[in-house]
């Protein structure tokens, strides 16, 4: 059967570190707030790089580890609520860089699930379409949507990228998936509002305060922990596995809150969580790939370990992926 | 009972003992909850009663939860 692996990962983050310390001298907060209620303890922050730099970067970094050229490159994908344009894509930005000019390359929008509704796409091209291989990113520079003045969401965030290289394989790989959405929630939580102003309107809008980040805290936990405890269940159900037969859950990185939740009600050691929110806040889509190159990076992944993937974001949007590494 | 009920619930997401808590107790105040905390306590009332609570600011002591069940249910 054919099916989808993953071969190589990559992560690129900005150098500038910003710490709860720094950010209580700019709004009216502290480390143990900040700390005891995300579990963030500091965050990368762009020094003015767009998200493009560091997806790039993660594109090159892949090419690298699986020693594959530029033009061998079939299919590009990347995940981001924060791309440098409205047109061109990042994933177009890019093909351009890294010169894999036989690749089709686009963006999707599906925020913090992003990354993983990108790998689900590749691997109904790869599955189906003939193409032998693809570079899937998640990359944000959140900082530009975040209000830097409003203690409440300006903790959370980070910038940075990660990615996986992806190839066709005969076993293995990504083994089953259970992504949905519900756009009736999505007042919940929203960024990057641009109002319809032209030259024909009366009232041209300046910057939306809806640009900004902005989020309804006790709903997106709510939302969070239910949808992932249940798509965490039936992915296990449908492949008849427990937690045991898991090596790694990665969450995505939003608050250490949420994932003590989901590890509790599905009696899941919390140490199978690989977490690594308390360096990098939550960077959306990046999350999930990020933490997916530590684990790599480490040497704690072996060929044939199951790993689940699990994401929940803006839309609303929730996946969850069983893979075998 | 609704109060035994919401006390198992309280102390579970506190960690606190179960005689600690009366009607009388404020959860942030007493318990040592953060809001967090206390989202939690709400989502769990919501589930086991199988009620929602559209203002969780209005519920501070444990009889404003008792109350707001016995009202809704």
């Amino acid at each position: 059967m054919i099916r989808t692996r993953v071969i190589a990962t990559a992560a690129s983050v900005p150098e500038q570190i910003i710490t709860n310390d720094d950010l209580a001298r700019i709004v009216d907060t502290s480390d143990e707030w900040i700390s005891q209620r995300t579990g963030i303890k500091e965050r990368r922050i762009s020094s003015g790089e767009n998200t493009s730099v560091f997806v790039s970067d993660v594109a090159k970094q892949l090419m690298e580890k699986a020693e594959v050229t530029a033009d061998s490159i079939d299919l590009i994908i990347v995940a981001s609520v924060t791309p440098d344009y409205g047109t061109p894509s990042l994933a177009c930005m890019v093909q351009k860089e890294i010169g894999a000019s036989n690749a089709v390359a686009f963006d999707v929008v599906a925020a913090c699930s992003g990354f993983i509704f990108a790998l689900s796409i590749a691997d109904k091209y790869i599955r189906s379409s003939g193409y032998e291989n693809a570079i899937i990113i998640g990359g944000e520079t959140l900082s530009k949507v975040i209000d830097w003045s409003d203690r409440s969401t300006c903790v959370l965030f980070g910038d940075g990228a990660g990615g996986a290289y992806l190839e066709k394989a005969q076993d293995g790989g990504i083994l089953f998936e259970e992504i949905g959405s519900d756009g009736k929630m999505y007042e919940i939580l929203t960024a990057g509002y641009t109002a319809c102003s032209n030259v024909f309107n009366e009232n041209p809008a300046g910057v939306d305060p809806l640009w900004y980040a902005h989020m309804d805290g006790r709903e997106v936990f709510k939302f969070a922990t239910k949808n992932v405890i249940k798509s965490l269940n039936k992915v296990m159900e449908e492949n008849n596995i427990t937690q045991e037969d898991i090596k790694y859950f990665i969450p995505h990185q939003a608050n250490v809150r949420i994932v003590e939740v989901i590890s509790k009600k599905l009696d899941i050691p919390f140490e199978k969580f690989y977490m690594n929110i308390e360096r990098f806040g939550n960077t959306s889509s990046a999350s999930i790939p990020i933490a997916l190159s530590e684990l790599d990076e480490k040497g704690l992944l072996e060929r044939g370990d199951q790993i689940i993937l699990t994401g929940f974001g803006g839309g609303m949007t929730w996946g969850t992926m069983l893979i075998t590494w | 009972m609704v109060f035994e009920k919401i006390r198992e619930i309280i102390a579970e997401q506190t960690g606190k003992d179960i005689e600690e808590i009366t009607l009388e107790t404020n959860v942030k105040e007493d318990l040592d909850a953060d809001s967090l905390d206390l989202f939690q306590i709400i989502n769990d009332i919501e589930d086991e009663f199988e009620v929602s609570v559209e203002n969780p600011e209005a519920i501070v002591t444990v009889k404003d939860a008792v109350d707001f069940v016995e009202s809704h249910k």
